[in-house]
C-alpha cells in the first residue's frame, strides 16, 4: 500500500516529526492526519521537503548566530577596520553545490508523486467506479457514471478502492479538497474536464471544502465524502438505484409538504437518479450531514434556510420567500423524512456536535 | 528652486512645486508618501480581516464586503504600496549611486508617478461608488467577468492606468542606469542596489506587458461584449490565469530584489567590510530574474495541466532556491569578521534573514507539485507569501529608509524609536503568519470569511489576530518616529553613518538638486571608501566646475494622469449609459492635447550657473 517512502518514517527525525504535526487538527478535515492514499502520499513528501528544509534552517541559523554574536561592534574598537574580504571561491562552490544536491534528493520523490497521483490507467477497467462531479455556486453535485445515481453535497465511496472523479464547474472555477483523503483538484467551466482518485484507508465521514474563491459564500461551499465499506456501498448502490421519487411519506404534514415541494421546488431540484438541475439533488436528505453543507440537520434550521437562503448563504442561487414559513415547516417535514438508505448512518460525523462533549 | 526656498514662498507655492517636478530626490518624496498612505490603508484592511477571523463564525463583516477586502488589501498592498515605495528608494538612490544629475527622462519619471497615483485612486475610488473589486487580487475569470458592479471594472482600469506609470518608471531606470553612470562607474563597480534596480526593472519591461494584455482582454469582455474568458462562447478562462501569473510571478521578484539589493548595501556599510562575493552576488541577482519568468504555472499546479507541465515547474522553482541560497551565505559572511553596528536599519536587515529564510524554505516545500495539491489556496501559501513579502519586501522597505533617511530628508530617523517600532512588528509578525502554515494543513483554505466552530482552527485564528495588533502597533510607532525626527532631529552629515561606502554618501544630506557639483571618478568597487582608504575627503572629480545643465518643471505629466483618469471612469460607465463616452472623449484629449503641448513647445532646459554653484557650495548645500 505505502511507497518506499513510507520507510523514512522510521527514521528518528521523521517520527518526531510526524508526532509532532498529528498534534494538529480536527480528525477526518487535517491533511495532517491523512486517511487516505492521496493524503498519506503527500504528507510523506511533505515531511521529507521539511526534514530538507529544518536542517538547512538549522545551519544557516548556528553561521547567524554565531557571526552576529562574535563580530559585535564592541566598546573602544570604532575606529577598527576589518580587513575587506572578496569572497571565497571554495566556499562558495560549496553553498552552490550542497543545495542543488539537498534539492535533487526532494525532487525526485515529488516528480514521483505528481506522476502517481495523475495516474489514471485503471480508470478504464471493469468495476472501477467514476463519478462526475460538478462545482456548482454553491454547491457540489454528484453523478455516479453508468449507475443512474446522483447526490449532492455527500459523495459515498467504497472503502480501499480507487475512485476517479470527472470533474467541471457549471459557472465558475471552484477547487474540491478533502485534505484527509487526497489533495486538491480545480473544476474548470466548460469542456475542461480535471481528473483525480480518492482512495479512502478507514470508514468515516469526511470533510471536504472548496478551495477556489467563487464568490461570496466561498467559505460555505462545505460538502461530505462518506466512506463505507465495499459490501456497504453496494447495499447503498441498491438502495439509490431503487429510491421512488414519488413515495408517499407517512405524516399528513409531510404528504402536504410534498405535494408544495412538487409545485414550488421540482423546477430546480431532484430526487432520485436524475442528472443535475439547476439546484441540487435531495436524495436521502433526511440521512444528511448538514444542511446547505453547513448547517447543523434541524428542522428549525431547514425552515429557515427554505424561506431565506440568501441570509444563510450570500449570493446563492435559490429564490428567499417562494413559501412561507408555514409551508416551510411542511416541507421541512417532507424532506427530513426522505430517508433513503441506511448505510452511512451509523458513522460518526465530524462536527455533529457530540453527546459526551 | 531649493526646499529653503520653497517654504518661504508659502505652501501653495510648495505643492505647486511637487506637482510639477521633475527631480528625482522630489518624485521618491511623492512615491513615499502616496505608498505610504496606501500602506496604511493596505494594513487597516488587513486589521478588518484579522477581526473578521478571530472568532468562529464571525459576522463583523458580510461576506461580500469581506471579499472586497481580500481583494483591495492585496491589491492595495501589491500594487499601491509596495511597488511605490520601491519606486521611492529607486528614485532616491540610484542616480545618487551612479554619479547622475538626475534620471534619464525627467519628464517621464513624473508622468510615471502621476499614472500610478490616478490609478490607486481610482481602485480606491470604488468603495464609495458601490463596491470595490471583490474577485481576489488575481481576479481569475470567470469570477471576476461575471462579478455583478463595477468592482472589477475599477480593479481593471485602476490597474491598467497604474501599470503603465510602472512600465514607464522601469523603462526610465533602465536607461538611466545603462546611460548615465558617471566615469569609471562599470558594470561590476555599481552598489548592488543599483544593480537589483537595474534587474528589476527590466522584469518590469517584460513582465508588466503581459498584465497590460491581460488587463485589456478582461476590459474588452467586461466593457464591449468580446468573450475572451467566456467558455460559453468559445473563450478560455485559464488563459487568464497564464497571463496573470506570466506577469505576477516575476512581479514577486520585482518586489523583492530592489531590497536584496538595500540589505547587501546595508550589510556592507555596518559591518564594515566589501560585500563578500560581490560577483557571485550580481551573477545570483541576474539568474534570479532570468528563472523568475520560467516559474509562472507553479501557481497554477491544480489547474490541471498534467504530470509533465506540473513537473517541469516544479523543478524549475526548486531551482531558484540555489541562487536565493547563495545570497543568504554570502550576506552572512559579509557580517563575517566585520564589525557589526546594531542601527535600526541594520536590526531590520539581520531580522530579515531567518524570516525570509523559512519564507523561502516554505517556497521550496510549495514548489513540490504534488504536495502543493494540499498546501494550494490554503493558509499555508498565505503564511509562505505573507513570510516572502513582509519579511523581505517590507522588513527591507523599512531598513531602506532608515539607511536612506537622511541622504531623502537630510535628517536620521530617531534610532531609540526606530528600534522600539522594531520589536512589536518582528514579534507580530512571526504570531500572526507562523501559525497560517498549520492553519492551512489543518483544513483551512484561503479567503475564507468565516471558519466553522469544532474544526480546531479557533486558536490559531486567535493568535494570528493577536499578532496582527502587535504589527498595527509597530507600523504606528514607525509613523509617530518619522514625525518626531521630522521636529526633534538634528542635520545629517553628508556621509550620515559615517562608514558610508558608495557614491550618494560623498555630497552632502539632502543633496541640491543638481546632486553632484562635478561628475566624480569612480576608480573601484565602492568607490567613496577606496578615496576614504586612500586618505582623500572625497571624490575625485571626472569635469571641470562649469554650468550645469537641468531640466525644466513642468505640469504637463500631471494633466496627461488626469485625462487617463477621467477617460477611465468614462470606459466603466458607458456600459450603464453612452452619454458617459463624453468623459472618454474629454479625458482622451486632455492626455493628447497634453502630449501635443509637449511635442510642439521646444523644452530645452535650464543652465545652472557656475557662480550659484560656487554659491552652494560656500553655503555647504554643495560639495
Amino acid at each position: 500500500m505505502r511507497g518506499w517512502m513510507g520507510k523514512f518514517r522510521s527514521l528518528l527525525l521523521f517520527s518526531a516529526l510526524t508526532l509532532f504535526l498529528a498534534g494538529c487538527g480536527q480528525e477526518n478535515l487535517s491533511a495532517l492526519k491523512p486517511e487516505g492514499y492521496g493524503a498519506e502520499l503527500l504528507l510523506d513528501l511533505m515531511l521529507i521537503s521539511i526534514a530538507i528544509m529544518v536542517f538547512v534552517f538549522v545551519i544557516v541559523m548556528a553561521i547567524y548566530f554565531f557571526v552576529l554574536v562574535r563580530y559585535r561592534e564592541k566598546k573602544g574598537q570604532e575606529d577598527f577596520v576589518p580587513k575587506q574580504t572578496e569572497g571565497n571561491h571554495t566556499l562558495e562552490v560549496i553553498w552552490t553545490v550542497i543545495p542543488i544536491i539537498l534539492l535533487l534528493v526532494l525532487a525526485v520523490p515529488t516528480v514521483q508523486a505528481t506522476f502517481d497521483l495523475a495516474d489514471q490507467s485503471s480508470q478504464d477497467e471493469e468495476g472501477v467506479l467514476t463519478v462526475e462531479v460538478t462545482g456548482n455556486q454553491y454547491w457540489w453535485h454528484f453523478n455516479y457514471e453508468g449507475q443512474e445515481i446522483a447526490t449532492s453535497q455527500e459523495l459515498y465511496i467504497p472503502v480501499g478502492e480507487r475512485v476517479y472523479l470527472d470533474m467541471k464547474a457549471s459557472d465558475v472555477i471552484h477547487s474540491f479538497w478533502v485534505p484527509a483523503i487526497a489533495g486538491k483538484m480545480d473544476t474548470n467551466p466548460g469542456e475542461n474536464i480535471n481528473t483525480m482518485y480518492l482512495e479512502a484507508y478507514e470508514e468515516g465521514v469526511y470533510w471536504g471544502h472548496c478551495a477556489e474563491l467563487c464568490g461570496p459564500s466561498h467559505s460555505l461551499m462545505d460538502f461530505r465524502v462518506v466512506a463505507v465499506s465495499p459490501d456497504k456501498f453496494e447495499q447503498w448502490k441498491e438502495d439509490m438505484q431503487n429510491v421512488d421519487p414519488e413515495a408517499e411519506p407517512e405524516t399528513a404534514s409531510a404528504k402536504e409538504g410534498q405535494e408544495l415541494f412538487n409545485n414550488n421546488c421540482m423546477s430546480c431540484h431532484a430526487i432520485g437518479g436524475a442528472s443535475a438541475g439547476v439546484g441540487p439533488n435531495l436524495t436521502n436528505f433526511g440521512n444528511r450531514n448538514k444542511i446547505a453543507g453547513i448547517l447543523e440537520p434541524s428542522k428549525e434550521n431547514l425552515v429557515d434556510w427554505i424561506v431565506h437562503p440568501d441570509e444563510i448563504k450570500p449570493g446563492n442561487k435559490m429564490p428567499a420567500n417562494i413559501v412561507n414559513k408555514e409551508e416551510a415547516s411542511k416541507i421541512a417535514d417532507y424532506l427530513m423524512g426522505l430517508k433513503h438508505t441506511d448505510v452511512g448512518t451509523e458513522l460518526d460525523s465530524v462536527n455533529k456536535p457530540k453527546n459526551d462533549q | 528652486m531649493s526646499t529653503a526656498v520653497a517654504q518661504k514662498r508659502g505652501l501653495g507655492a510648495a505643492i505647486w512645486d511637487y506637482l510639477t517636478t521633475v527631480d528625482h530626490k522630489k518624485i521618491a518624496h511623492l512615491y513615499l508618501y502616496a505608498g505610504g498612505l496606501f500602506f496604511l490603508i493596505g494594513g487597516l484592511e488587513a486589521m478588518i480581516i484579522r477581526i473578521q477571523l478571530m472568532k468562529p463564525d464571525n459576522n463583523f463583516i458580510s461576506a461580500g464586503l469581506y471579499n472586497e477586502m481580500i481583494t483591495m488589501h492585496g491589491t492595495t498592498m501589491i500594487f499601491l504600496a509596495a511597488m511605490p515605495l520601491i519606486f521611492a528608494l529607486m528614485n532616491a538612490v540610484v542616480p545618487l549611486q551612479i554619479g547622475a544629475r538626475d534620471v534619464a527622462f525627467p519628464f517621464l519619471n513624473s508622468l510615471g508617478f502621476w499614472l500610478f497615483l490616478f490609478g490607486g485612486l481610482m481602485l480606491n475610488v470604488s468603495w464609495f461608488t458601490g463596491g470595490a473589486p471583490d474577485a481576489g487580487w488575481t481576479n481569475y475569470a470567470p469570477l471576476s467577468t461575471t462579478s455583478p458592479g463595477h468592482g472589477v471594472d475599477y480593479y481593471v482600469m485602476g490597474l491598467q492606468i497604474s501599470g503603465a506609470g510602472t512600465l514607464i518608471g522601469g523603462i526610465n531606470f533602465l536607461v538611466t542606469i545603462v546611460n548615465m553612470r558617471a566615469p569609471g562607474m562599470t558594470y561590476m563597480r555599481m552598489p548592488l542596489f543599483t544593480w537589483s534596480v537595474f534587474v528589476t526593472s527590466t522584469l518590469i519591461l517584460f513582465a508588466f506587458p503581459a498584465l497590460t494584455v491581460g488587463l485589456f482582454l478582461m476590459m474588452f469582455d467586461r466593457m464591449f461584449g468580446s468573450a475572451f474568458f467566456d467558455v460559453g462562447l468559445g473563450g478560455n478562462a485559464i488563459i487568464w490565469e497564464h497571463l496573470f501569473w506570466i506577469f505576477g510571478h516575476p512581479e514577486v521578484y520585482i518586489l523583492i530584489l530592489p531590497l536584496f539589493g538595500a540589505f547587501s548595501d546595508i550589510f556592507s556599510t555596518f559591518s564594515k567590510k566589501r560585500l563578500f562575493g560581490y560577483s557571485a552576488m550580481v551573477f545570483a541577482t541576474v539568474l534570479i530574474g532570468f528563472l523568475g519568468f520560467m516559474v509562472w504555472a507553479h501557481h497554477m499546479f491544480t489547474v490541471g495541466m498534467g504530470p509533465i507541465a506540473n513537473s517541469i515547474f516544479a523543478v524549475a522553482t526548486m531551482a531558484i532556491a540555489v541562487p536565493t541560497g547563495i545570497k543568504i551565505f554570502n550576506w552572512l559572511f559579509t557580517m563575517w569578521g566585520g564589525q557589526i553596528k546594531m542601527t535600526a536599519a541594520m536590526l531590520w536587515s539581520v531580522a530579515f534573514i531567518p524570516s525570509f529564510t523559512i519564507g523561502g524554505m516554505t517556497g521550496v516545500m510549495l514548489a513540490a507539485a504534488a504536495a502543493d495539491y494540499q498546501y494550494h489556496d490554503t493558509y499555508f501559501v498565505v503564511g509562505h507569501f505573507h513570510y516572502v513579502i513582509v519579511g523581505g519586501v517590507v522588513f527591507g522597505i523599512f531598513a531602506a529608509l532608515h539607511y536612506w533617511w537622511p541622504k531623502m530628508f537630510g535628517i536620521k530617523l530617531n534610532e531609540k524609536l526606530g528600534k522600539l517600532a522594531f520589536w512589536p512588528f518582528f514579534v507580530g509578525f512571526h504570531l500572526t503568519f507562523f501559525i497560517q502554515h498549520f492553519l492551512g494543513l489543518m483544513g483551512m483554505p484561503r479567503r475564507y470569511w468565516v471558519f466553522l466552530e469544532g474544526q480546531g482552527l479557533e486558536t490559531g485564528n486567535m493568535i494570528s489576530t493577536v499578532g496582527a495588533f502587535f504589527m498595527a502597533i509597530g507600523t504606528l510607532i514607525f509613523v509617530y518616529n518619522v514625525i518626531y525626527s521630522a521636529k526633534k532631529e538634528k542635520k545629517a552629515d553628508g556621509d550620515a553613518w559615517g562608514t558610508g561606502r558608495t557614491l550618494e554618501w560623498a555630497i552632502p544630506s539632502p543633496p541640491p538638486h543638481y546632486n553632484f557639483v562635478q561628475t566624480p571618478l569612480v576608480r573601484g568597487l565602492d568607490p567613496l571608501w577606496v578615496e576614504k582608504m586612500d586618505g582623500k575627503e572625497g571624490m575625485t572629480p571626472a569635469e571641470p566646475l562649469g554650468d550645469i545643465h537641468m531640466p525644466n518643471a513642468s505640469f504637463l505629466p500631471f494633466m496627461m494622469s488626469l485625462g487617463t483618469f477621467i477617460a477611465g471612469f468614462g470606459f466603466i460607465y458607458q456600459v450603464d449609459n453612452k452619454a458617459w463616452l463624453i468623459a472618454v472623449f474629454a479625458g482622451m484629449g486632455i492626455l493628447l492635447g497634453s502630449m501635443l503641448v509637449r511635442s510642439v513647445k521646444d523644452d530645452l532646459g535650464h543652465h545652472i550657473h557656475k557662480e550659484e554653484i560656487e554659491e552652494d557650495i560656500k553655503k555647504g548645500v554643495a560639495k
